[in-house]
């Protein structure tokens, strides 16, 4: 069908809006807020991409999916062929589809941004893996490997480990992810909320892993329940994509008042232990006016989650202003929809408390911009004497994670950035033969696709070592 | 999942769990903990380690009912199972051979003085053992602490076992008694309990070890809800402890913080149904 339209019809088709609930509806519940494309939706959008030659879109994706591939097999109502492409080279497409920064990544590149946007990859990544999650009859088959009769050890079950199981799954080693909580998914599972993030998916792209054959143990905490060294004893090769789990503190007065939370506890009570629901035991503080401090994602999932749990005023305070805010720009466009109220050029100085050890608000600092620091962003500056009251029942730290030491104090030889994160090289091995890593762990707080492009990188590592030492 | 091989009363709502987890009764050491899940859906509860068996793939656990979640893992019977157990979690404790040294139990925090307790009596310190309860069904692991303490001293609230009194009374006349006086004092028991302690050893220079119990989740750093105030520093229990010394912990923040959601715990009580609810002890915090 695709066939049939000139360059001309094609270049007139506008970029497709995602279809959302209500900002009005959905600031009380906890359902996605993304809906999804519709069948005509998506082929008509997929309709958009030129299929130009130098695909600039791939090169914008840290796994290397075959963007223009999958588009035309959605042009042409082959969605077992879409689906067959995108799984070879995303293992959690239908996570992607549903948080990557795609507007920083392949559809920056797009060579139809410029006119009339960028052909919606992302929404198109979701598509087709909603649709393959819902027809896993209809998958084309893959081919099974010839067993290798390697092991293979992986720490962590986020997205670099789970790509990582995936990957080396599919060129036949025998997996075994250890994750230290409950449950599966990494920051997928107690990070992200449900309404970015449905956890169904997380469970089905896992259960998709166990089918391939990928062994998953909970429960196991690498560092305490078992030494990195049992694992190189007991495996072939290592894997460690344990994250960057450590709340960094903000070390100001009154940070241990009842109502102040890490946004990682405030986060996991939330969507790991279910604290939204009513049928689940896990507590949290319903505050009638929140404050979230920093600018990321971690800060609009935690605000947008304090304002569904029935805040009547849900508030971002942050130390730059909404240019350098890092948290993708969908997700400040939703909050600020959902009524999400942001108070830039500000810091905290001070938390504040009631007679009863409550927070009860913020002493806060105006801020302006000066110089560029490292990062590239104009550093923030007190404006000395401009401070300011700022009420609140409930304070949310979000102003980032550091690596966590549990495993690497354990790890003895391993080396470690002077920050703490494990030191690797371009392949992800590390400086102990046989042991790779990936993900928050090395890079500090990034994102799901760069966690999972190490993933990628480093499983190809582990398959070259692998064959060699056999 | 981890099968429940024993399960029998202790004391008055104090339950002794014997509980399959091979890897966990391998690596655990004297003072850690394990958090477990025991259903879907449910609460992440810390539990002291009071004893393994790496032969036997075991470990002990003994658990008070003091709220919904904790009654559920009371009321798993042997042979069925809970359903995660993650651990061993926290720092050993720091056992070196101090000379003389008391123990001081308090409560279900009796069994949780256990393992220590025996650990510094294999170290070499004479060891001599308070155990205090509100009155005697209370009192528990006297026989089993008899055998390696030098003397084991009992106080009951109401004089219905030992003698009648707090565990301070105890511990005072010990210290008075330069015989008996100790170098070191490890105290586990009720947080109203630990900080008398403290407050009773402090000035006599007595280094005095307490093991905190913060409300927690996953008990590996990540969240940052564990956090007690330590010489004026902030620090995650779960990672950095659970044992502090008592003189440089700030126990009104410990208190405040552990009733931050004494409204909805008090709520889930209340949904029980009444042939439940006797069997929940109120815990002084
Ligand atoms: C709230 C929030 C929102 C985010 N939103 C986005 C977004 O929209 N888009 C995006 O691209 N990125 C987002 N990010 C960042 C992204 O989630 C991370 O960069 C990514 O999850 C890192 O993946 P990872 O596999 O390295 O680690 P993690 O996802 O952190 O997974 C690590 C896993 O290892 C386990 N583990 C830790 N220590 C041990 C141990 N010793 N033994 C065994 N297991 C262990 C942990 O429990 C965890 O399950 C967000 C992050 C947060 C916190
Ligand atoms: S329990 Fe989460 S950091 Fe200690």
């Amino acid at each position: 069908m695709k066939k049939n339209l000139s360059h001309k019809e094609i270049m007139a088709i506008e970029r497709v809006k995602m279809p959302e609930q209500d900002p009005q509806q959905r600031s009380r519940n906890f359902q996605e807020v993304n809906l999804g494309l519709s069948k005509q939706q998506a082929m008509r959008e997929a309709q958009r991409c030129l299929q130009c030659k130098s695909q600039p879109c791939v090169d914008g994706c840290p796994v290397r999916v075959r963007i223009p591939e999958f588009l035309e097999a959605i042009a042409e109502d082959n969605l077992p062929l879409a689906a067959h492409i995108l799984l070879k080279d995303n293992t959690l497409p239908a996570v992607c589809g549903r948080v990557c920064p795609q507007e920083d990544q392949c559809e920056v590149l797009c060579v139809r941004s410029a006119k009339s946007g960028p052909v919606a990859v992302g929404h198109l990544e979701r598509y087709v893996a909603d649709w393959a999650m819902q027809n896993p009859d209809k998958l084309l088959k893959q081919d099974r490997p010839e067993p290798s009769g390697k092991t293979v050890a992986v720490v962590g079950s986020g997205p670099a480990g789970l790509t990582m199981a995936g990957e080396l799954a599919h060129m036949g080693h025998q997996v075994t992810v250890f994750e230290a909580l409950h449950e599966t998914g990494g920051v997928l599972r107690y990070g992200i909320p449900e309404f970015r993030l449905p956890k169904n998916i997380v469970d089905a792209e896992v259960e998709r892993l166990e089918r391939l054959g990928v062994t998953i143990e909970c429960n196991v905490i690498v560092g305490k329940t078992l030494t990195l060294e049992d694992l190189t004893r007991q495996f072939d090769a290592v894997f460690i994509g344990n994250g960057a789990g450590l709340p960094m503190m903000l070390n100001i007065e009154g940070e241990n008042l009842k109502g102040v939370f890490s946004a990682n506890e405030y986060l996991t009570r939330v969507n790991l232990m279910g604290a939204w629901r009513n049928d689940l035991p896990t507590p949290i503080i319903q505050g009638r006016r929140v404050v979230v401090i920093g600018g990321g994602n971690t800060a609009m999932d935690a605000v947008r989650t304090a304002r569904r749990l029935g805040a009547e005023r849900a508030i971002i305070l942050y130390r730059r202003s909404e240019e350098e805010m890092p948290a993708r720009v969908e997700e400040i466009k939703h909050a600020k929809e959902e009524g999400i109220e942001f108070i830039l050029l500000a810091a905290p100085l001070e938390i504040l408390g009631d007679d009863k050890g409550w927070v009860a608000g913020l002493r806060c600092q105006r801020m302006k911009l000066g110089e560029p620091d490292d990062s590239g962003r104009r550093r923030p500056q007190p404006i000395e004497g401009d401070t300011f009251l700022l009420e609140a029942d409930v304070v949310v730290n979000a102003i980032g994670t550091r690596p966590n030491p549990l495993l690497t104090a354990t790890a003895g030889n391993l080396k470690l950035s002077p920050k703490g994160n494990i030191a690797t090289d371009e392949n992800c091995a590390t400086n102990i033969p046989g042991v790779f890593a990936g993900g928050d762990i090395v890079r500090g707080g990034a994102t799901v696709i760069l966690a999972m492009g190490d993933g990628k990188k480093a499983a190809a590592a582990i398959d070259n070592y692998l064959r060699k030492s056999s | 999942m981890f099968e429940v091989l024993e399960n029998d009363t202790l004391a008055p709502n104090v339950q002794r769990l014997v509980v399959r987890a091979p890897r966990i009764a391998k690596a655990r050491k004297p003072g850690q903990f394990v958090i477990v899940h025991p259903e879907k859906g449910g609460e992440r509860i810390p539990l002291t380690i009071a004893d393994a068996d790496p032969e036997e793939g075991t470990i002990t656990l003994f658990v008070q009912a003091v709220g919904a979640s904790t009654l559920k893992i009371t009321g798993t019977p042997p042979g069925s199972p809970l359903l995660d157990i993650a651990g061993p979690l926290g720092k050993e404790t720091d056992i070196e051979n101090w000379g003389r040294v008391v123990c001081v139990g308090g409560g279900v925090g009796t069994a949780v003085l256990y393992p220590q307790a025996k650990a510094l009596a294999d170290a070499g310190n004479e060891v001599t053992t308070i155990i205090g309860g509100r009155s005697a069904p209370f009192i528990i692991l006297a026989n089993e602490l008899g055998r390696f303490s030098r003397e084991v001293l009992i106080t009951t609230e109401d004089g219905s076992l030992g003698r009648q009194g707090f565990v301070t009374n105890a511990l005072q006349e010990l210290i008075d008694d330069p015989q008996r006086c100790p170098q070191a004092i490890f105290a586990v028991g009720p947080v109203p309990m630990m900080r008398a302690i403290c407050e009773l050893s402090r000035p006599y220079g007595i280094k005095t070890i307490v093991s905190l119990n913060p409300i927690m989740i996953d008990g590996t750093g990540m969240c940052g809800g564990c956090r007690v105030k330590i010489a004026g520093e902030t620090k995650f229990a779960c990672v950095d402890g659970p044992e502090f010394d008592g003189h440089q912990v700030d126990f009104d923040l410990l208190m405040d913080r552990l009733t931050m959601y004494r409204e909805q715990e008090a709520r889930l009580v209340e949904d029980l149904p009444e042939s439940l609810k006797s069997k929940i002890t109120k815990v002084k915090r």
